[in-house]
């Protein structure tokens, strides 16, 4: 019977890591599909102010504009007035119309009726600009807005 | 030359460098939150439209001016108040019960000094333009707030549950597109009980 006795060894086994390159995988797959690089390069300061009362924006009908302050880098350029930025480059009031076409022509055209467009504004921005920016949109006839902003609420701080 | 057996490709830094990538992607994600306050805005008048006339006691007026002060209805308020407020000014149903406007489901105290009902109440908001967006944006957030508060009140009471919790499922997708048509005509009755009257006028200069 001896035959079948093990010798025991005293040591604790070494933990199996031979599936531990597949748990990170797994992993790593997850994160480099959720991952989505930014599409602008920003251009101007971007803190948005916070709100509760919110709804989900739909991606693939968006075309976005930002506006605030140039950032750091650029203020010695651009001064530290607010400023509208559509795609890579700064935009002036005037010009927001010429943009926005061009960057609604890139959706899939079946959903180039219901665009919508995200306005991406710093909180310290005045609201002159903002409704500047709104007055050219009913121009353009792009009705439907959504401000974005980040979750929270500005009276219980 | 006797053949040897190609030897076997260490794979113990695969976890080493898959780890790297890992840390890599970590750290460059940004999960991308976009949400908002979502509006439609008024298209472009025509030249031969009528001005409406509101009746004052229909009108709610907040007016926030260049150093962000909130004055309501010709009084300071802070933005804390303004929510019930304006829940006050829409769920008052002032019209008289023998009157064809009155309003049924209002709780509020009934005052014929304020609004006659919800489909009349008008909120309107006049913005300097040196106000800051970070102000503009907590008032929307407040006046929206009012809106689905009373929203979500009556949709409680008709059908059991809640407007912003059925909605927000229908947009995050919990609730299917194919089940969600008799949802749909729900939420637009509350909408309608309800509707979102909210003017902004042009914002005035500095100091006007």
């Amino acid at each position: 019977m001896s035959k079948f006795t093990k010798k025991k060894s005293s040591e604790v086994p070494a933990v199996n890591t031979a599936s531990l390159p597949d748990i990170v995988f797994m992993l790593l797959f997850f994160f480099m599909v959720v991952t989505v690089l930014r599409e602008d390069n920003l251009l101007v300061q971007n803190i948005l102010p916070k709100a509760d009362q919110v709804e989900k924006l739909q991606k693939d009908r968006a075309v976005y504009i930002y506006a605030g302050k140039p950032s750091q880098r650029y203020q010695e350029k651009y001064g530290s007035e607010g400023k509208i930025q559509i795609g890579d480059k700064y935009t002036d009031v005037t010009n927001i119309k010429f943009a926005l076409t061009e960057l609604r022509a890139k959706l899939r055209p079946e959903l180039q009726d219901k665009v919508m467009v995200a306005l991406k504004v710093d909180e310290k921005t005045n609201t002159g600009l903002v409704s500047d920016i709104k007055q050219e949109l009913r121009e353009l006839n792009m009705l439907k807005i959504i401000y974005i902003t980040t979750p929270g609420n500005e009276t219980q701080n | 030359m006797a053949r040897r057996a190609t030897p076997e490709v260490n794979a113990g830094s695969m976890a080493d460098i898959a780890f790297l990538l890992l840390i890599f992607f970590l750290v460059t994600t940004t999960i991308e939150k976009d949400k908002g306050i979502a509006r439609q805005l008024p298209p472009m008048e025509e030249q031969d439209q009528e001005d409406v006339i509101i009746k004052q006691k229909n009108l709610f007026i907040v007016n926030v001016n260049k150093s962000d002060q909130l004055l309501v209805e010709e009084e300071l308020m802070e933005v804390k108040n303004l929510r019930q407020a304006a829940i006050d000014f829409l769920d008052n149903g002032g019209a008289p019960s023998s009157s064809p406007l009155y309003c049924n489901y209002c709780k509020g105290k009934r005052d014929p000094g304020s609004s006659d009902n919800p489909d009349k109440a008008v909120i309107s908001v006049q913005n300097d333009r040196l106000t800051s967006y970070k102000m503009y944006i907590t008032v929307q957030n407040e006046l929206v707030a009012a809106y689905n508060y009373l929203r979500d009140r009556e949709s409680q009471r008709l059908y059991g549950w809640k407007f912003t919790e059925v909605k927000k499922a229908i947009d995050e997708g919990s609730i299917k597109p194919a089940d969600a048509d008799p949802y749909q005509e729900k939420l637009e009755n509350i909408q309608k009980l309800f509707p979102l009257k909210l003017s902004e006028a042009q914002p005035k200069k500095q100091g006007q």
